[in-house]
């Protein structure tokens, strides 16, 4: 959509590589606006963002009864590729959307419970209080929400299970390196 | 200063949750952006990338059948018909560094690790707008340059052999793109 003039591509070769350069074919797209310009379209989009959080206890809801379902076809199936996969799916898409919903605490435990699945040898040999007492975080921490006493609370109890899932997922990769590395490795995101 | 006129630019987002979907298009919406695509799965987008030809991709990583990772893969082919210059940014769960390395390695543009923020967002768009890199082929890499620091304090083994410069001069692919499949 944002059509420039056809420019041509430049492309130096040398002797193990090509280093291809094109014209800019989204240059047109930059303004130059005065300092003086009042324009905030980061502001502008906060406040759209914010428009939108009447649902977000409710879509926090749909999530978090995703994630029970999962959990409840992994009871019921065992784990195998399809059971594992969605209930890492469901877990996965908490720990990525729970903070912008306002729930932090759910999107921790979320995480707690991804890094289990992902980096447990053996899932059928997971603690299976282990794998419920995540589940059973989130959907109390999206059921409590409301109450102003239970923020507190709820980051306590997601970090107690982080700590009693790491301690699990160190000793179960002792002789896994490559997984004790990924589960020792900080997060690129910053703590909140 | 500069500042982007949204209302030029054509996006498609890929993502399988239906609540991260509509929180990016209100966020692009509110932009400026007035076509905003939407795909579920990695497939669905691929034919749109192909039909609607966006000037930015955003894409989520895990997705069912066919993910983000596999998406960025196929539309950095260099021979394909398509565009295969387009931006692509993965916003993603995965906040591991090695995740983000993996998503270099397949062609990623910029990566932005989820929870998402307007100003996150707003900047990464801004970064592929206004400063694109060169791309590089290699025999097993086509995508953005690796390299963002360009200071030569390097200290390691070069990995990029050097050689005689040839300098060859191509139909833009922004034409090919607009042209359509056989053009």
């Amino acid at each position: 959509m944002a059509k420039d003039k056809p420019g041509t591509i430049e492309v130096k070769s040398f002797g193990t590589h090509h280093v291809i350069t094109q014209p800019n074919p989204l240059r047109k797209v930059l303004l130059r606006v005065p300092e003086s310009d009042l324009d905030d379209p980061v502001g502008r989009a906060e406040k759209a963002l914010a428009g939108l959080s009447g649902e977000f206890k409710e879509w926090m809801t749909i999530e978090a009864d995703r994630l029970s379902a999962a959990h409840a076809a992994a009871l019921r199936d065992g784990f195998n590729e399809q059971t594992r996969e969605e209930l890492f799916r469901a877990a996965h898409d908490i720990k990525g959307d729970a903070a912008t919903f306002g729930y932090p605490s759910a999107a921790a435990a979320a995480e707690s419970l991804c890094r289990i699945i992902e980096h447990a040898p053996d899932l059928d040999a997971v603690p299976p209080q282990l794998i419920a007492h995540h589940i059973n975080a989130v959907q109390a921490i999206v059921r409590e929400r409301t109450r102003l006493d239970t923020t507190v609370v709820a980051g306590v109890l997601s970090k107690q299970l982080r700590g009693i899932a790491d301690e699990f997922l160190t000793h179960a990769n002792r002789d896994r390196p490559e997984h004790l590395e990924a589960i020792l490795a900080p997060s690129i995101v910053p703590n909140e | 200063m500069y500042r982007i006129d949204f209302n030029k630019l054509r996006f498609l987002i890929c993502d399988d949750n239906p609540h991260m979907r509509r929180i990016l298009r209100t966020l692009l919406h509110s932009f400026g952006a007035r076509e905003v695509y939407e795909a579920e799965d990695g497939a669905t987008a691929l034919e749109m990338y192909t039909h609607y030809v966006p000037d930015i991709v955003i894409t989520d990583w895990s997705m069912p059948i066919f993910d983000g990772l596999e998406l960025a893969q196929m539309i950095r082919q260099p021979e394909s018909k398509g565009n295969p210059y387009a931006p692509i940014i993965m916003l993603t769960g995965h906040s591991e560094k090695r995740r983000v390395t993996v998503a270099r390695d397949a062609g990623v543009t910029e990566f932005l690790a989820k929870p998402i923020s307007a100003k996150g967002l707003y900047q990464r768009i801004l970064n592929v707008v206004a400063n694109p890199r060169p791309f590089i082929k290699t025999k097993t890499y086509f995508g953005p340059d690796r390299r963002r620091n360009t200071t030569n304090t390097y200290i390691g083994p070069e990995r990029r052999g050097s050689g005689e410069v040839e300098v060859m001069q191509q139909p833009s692919l922004l034409e090919k793109a607009r042209l359509g499949p056989g053009g």
